[in-house]
């Protein structure tokens, strides 16, 4: 007797995944492995991947990009920031793909509208109820769809009505050094709490408390890796990065937001081993910052970013743009990366690859409300 | 800051999203008066008082014949560090009922919790938490562990707007109050029971003046207002006998008697005979009747009144009340005769209550209720409630003495202590997910008290979840 997994392992092939559609559901899955990983607060795009081959690029970030020149070169136009130094090895081996000025279909600049829409894959904020990572293990095969969520609650992408677990390391939870920031200038004109709470600062800062990225980003990966390894392991994954949001201090705390992310990508390739083969991880964030710096070291609020993304699955090696340029008429509004490149298309053709499904298929579950097709070209090896 | 938001934060518990704006916030306030449920649904679940106080005397007794078995087993003289060491591990019947006794006030926690989270008379809810505190025992002796909650619920809530003289009956009768300041052992020196160990030469037990002193200090007069250590003695005195049901054993529980286990008991055997004089004042009584005449006295005294009325306007009207106040709660309290609910009612018509700027700085136990209901939680784990209030600073029925918690904002106001109000907030934050937009919440629970700076800061942050947690620790929600 033809067993399912004999079939699926004859027929796992974008062509037979497309002519069998109801095959593949019923399959006992293709061990492949998916992860998101949302930079909360709008990453800086033009600092992560700075487009160093660009003209403009020297005059506009100059001394505020300084760290990039020690970073690795992808190809003759792009340089990765120094802090992510295990994406820029993926990068060698082929197995990281950065794709530049991408944007959500979210055209304004507030964080909660953004990352909703960054999260339900609608169009509009409020306007899709659930997630499109919960929406995506409706089209996986019974096998491939255990998620879970790395938080102390399912984060609105993983929300919806298939089930999802979550799982939070108590040792890594713990106030962001983003919050504990905002905090200080909220309590900086109310004289008792300022006082008191510069003094709590300075106390943690003692203490050793203050992580620098990096180690703590190294262990959520590795715990990670654990809970999507082996036969009962889940499938599928999201982990959620805070504190992108530099509007003062970018240098430094990109650097360390950077070093955290480097961890946690090289914690799950180290932990799993062999299942790294077949996994795809993608970063994104719910919009980019202004190409110009601000007056206090920092960025605001803007529109394009970067999406990466990661794994032994991954077609990688390159970055993929369609480079608007950093000339002012070339900006949006004349202030932000104008994006081309839509972020909703670029995952629904990665995870269409990936999971060999019909790409229309994913957009329309994952993306209802999108009008764009499925990301043309192969992301997936 | 409008008055309902005053009334609502400052007089009440905190909104909760569902809350309405009450139109007219006095009345809103005064309703609470008679709407207030003494045995709301959330504490139907506790456990009872003959339960808590069997485990109690189970637990004494196992612990008795423990010592008693080492003690026969092994002289003093060959005591080791191996069988101090066993000492130090009760056997698993005291480990179990300990564990018994630890579940009882972790439900009672939690059921005092949940019912702050679900009241619609917060106001009401609030001077019950004021009371408990007034009146306070603290559960790190093991006996009160089990017996601390239901002091607040079977003597303070039933009692809330009677008479003050009610409330102080019905407390220090109470076996919670009775155990914790040692009444409950205390022998009149020339009572049967006295007598008798005077005989044989029991010198270690007798008179003691625990609750004598604390009620006069802290429950009604307040600390130097006249009375003497003579006073304290006389009134300790005619206390002997105030003893509770059920927790004795052996000889001491036969000539005690009593009745169901954990019920008041008068012993006679306990008590000191004779007339005595407090204050310059005769108590010619017999028995239970005669320290029941001097808390009425106590209670009527316009000493009390003062040191009633300046604690429950320092809890509203400020760390430093206006003493405007204090002298309209005093009289209140005075020419009603010590009626709870025409002092609380002075209280709602002074303005200075009313002031629209925050006069109080949350106490952990204020924080996170409001926290709670904020985010519109309306139970929680008794493990994570327990914890949290720990980790605050402030965990429920333990302030150490029976002075009870402070309620000014210099003990609560700390560097460390806010850092933990932001890590919980952000804890509290991640649980509510993204589903809260914090920016009309905050509108909504701070209406018209919220300053441009807060409302700038949660619109700014970097997620619905960092912004709900700036909420929670902003400088209009840590205060009310």
């Amino acid at each position: 007797m033809l067993t399912r997994r004999f079939f699926l392992g004859v027929g796992g092939s974008a062509v037979a995944a497309l002519s069998m559609p109801a095959m593949a559901f019923a399959g006992a899955g293709t061990s492949r492995r998916f992860v998101f990983i949302i930079q909360r607060g709008a990453a800086d795009g033009l600092s992560i991947v700075a487009p160093t081959g660009d003209p403009q690029h020297g005059g506009l970030r100059e001394g505020f990009d300084a760290d990039i020149a020690g970073g690795t070169k992808l190809g003759s136009y792009f340089t990765l920031h120094p802090a992510l130094a295990e994406a820029g090895k993926m990068f060698v081996e082929n197995q990281a793909l950065f794709v530049h000025a991408v944007a959500s279909p979210y055209r304004d600049r507030s964080h909660f509208d953004g990352q909703n829409v960054l999260e339900t894959g609608g169009s509009a904020a409020y306007q899709v109820k659930d997630g499109w990572v919960n929406r995506l293990l409706g089209l996986l095969p019974k096998a491939d769809s255990k998620a879970l969520a790395l938080s102390d609650t399912v984060p609105m992408a993983l929300r919806g009505i298939n089930e999802v677990g979550s799982y939070a390391p108590s040792n890594l939870a713990g106030p962001s050094d983003d919050l504990l920031q905002r905090v200080s200038a909220m309590y900086d004109p109310d004289a008792q709490l300022h006082s008191l709470w510069a003094e709590a600062l300075a106390t943690r800062m003692s203490a050793g408390d203050a992580q620098g990225g990096g180690r703590n980003g190294g262990a959520i990966g590795s715990v990670a890796a654990k809970l999507l390894s082996g036969e009962s392991g889940a499938r599928v994954a999201m982990i959620e990065t805070n504190g992108w949001d530099t509007h003062s201090g970018q240098r430094a705390r990109l650097a360390a937001q950077l070093r955290n992310l480097d961890g946690i990508v090289g914690g799950l390739k180290s932990g799993l081993g062999a299942d790294w083969a077949n996994t795809l991880v993608i970063v994104a964030t719910e919009f980019g910052r202004t190409v110009r710096p601000n007056g206090t070291g920092g960025t605001d609020h803007g529109e394009a970013s970067l999406a990466m993304l990661f794994g032994g699955a991954v077609a990688g090696g390159k970055v993929i743009a369609d480079w608007p340029g950093l000339s002012t008429a070339a900006l949006y509004e004349g202030r932000d990366l104008k994006p081309t490149t839509d972020l909703d298309s670029l995952i629904g053709g990665a995870l269409a690859q990936h999971y060999r499904l019909e790409p229309a298929r994913v957009m329309s579950a994952l993306f209802p409300e999108s009008r764009g097709r499925a990301f043309g070209q192969p992301v997936i090896a | 800051m409008l008055d309902a938001a005053i009334a609502l934060n400052r007089f009440g518990l905190g909104a909760r999203p569902s809350d309405p704006l009450p139109s007219d916030s006095k009345s809103w306030l005064i309703g609470q008066l008679s709407a207030f449920q003494p045995r709301p649904k959330a504490l139907s679940m506790i456990p009872s008082r003959a339960e808590v106080v069997g485990q109690l005397a189970e637990y004494l007794a196992q612990a008795r014949t423990d010592r008693q078995a080492k003690r026969s087993m092994e002289p003093a003289s060959l005591a080791t560090g191996a069988s101090r060491q066993a000492d130090k591990q009760p056997d698993p019947l005291r480990r179990y009922l300990r564990q018994s006794i630890r579940d009882d006030y972790l439900a009672m926690n939690s059921a005092r919790l949940n019912s702050a989270l679900t009241t619609d008379n917060p106001f009401a809810e609030r001077l019950v938490h004021f009371w408990a505190n007034h009146f306070a025992v603290s559960v790190d002796k093991l006996p009160v562990i089990g017996l601390a909650g239901l002091l607040e619920f079977e003597a303070i809530r039933p009692n809330l707007f009677g008479r003050f003289s009610d409330l102080l009956l019905a407390v220090e009768q109470h076996p919670a109050m009775l155990v914790y300041l040692d009444q409950a052992q205390s022998i009149g020196p020339n009572s049967e029971v006295g007598r008798f160990a005077a005989e044989r030469g029991a010198k270690q037990r007798g008179l003691n003046e625990n609750l004598a002193r604390e009620i006069m200090e802290l429950h009604t007069l307040g600390v130097r207002t006249g009375y003497s250590q003579t006073d304290v003695t006389e009134f300790a005195r005619a206390l002997t006998g105030w003893t509770v049901s059920g927790i004795a054993r052996g000889p001491m529980a036969r000539a005690v008697g009593g009745g169901e286990d954990g019920a008041f008991h008068f012993a006679e055997a306990l008590h000191e005979p004779g007339s005595r004089t407090i204050m310059g004042k005769g108590y010619s009584q017999q028995g239970e009747a005669q320290a029941r005449a001097i808390l009425l006295d106590l209670a009527a005294s316009p000493a009390t009144a003062r040191h009633i009325s300046t604690k429950l306007a320092r809890h509203f009207a400020g760390d430093d009340p206006p003493q405007v106040v204090v002298d309209g709660l005093s009289s209140a309290f005075l020419a009603s005769r010590g009626d709870l609910r025409t002092v609380y009612r002075a209280l709602i018509n002074s303005p200075e209550a009313w002031a629209a700027k925050p006069l109080k700085f949350k106490t952990p136990w204020e924080w996170s209720v409001s926290a709670l209901r904020a985010v519109g939680q309306t139970s929680i784990d008794p493990t994570v409630a327990a914890g949290m209030l720990k980790q605050l600073g402030q965990p429920t029925w333990q302030p150490g003495s029976p002075a009870g918690w402070d309620d000014i904002a210099a003990s609560w106001a700390a560097p460390e202590a806010l850092m933990r109000r932001v890590e919980i907030a952000q804890r509290l934050a991640a649980g509510a997910g993204s589903a809260i937009d914090a920016r009309a919440l905050a509108e909504k629970i701070l209406p018209g008290s919220l300053g441009d700076s807060t409302r700038t800061a949660i619109a700014r942050a970097e997620s619905p979840q960092e912004g709900l947690a700036m909420l929670l620790v902003s400088p209009e929600f840590v205060r009310r």
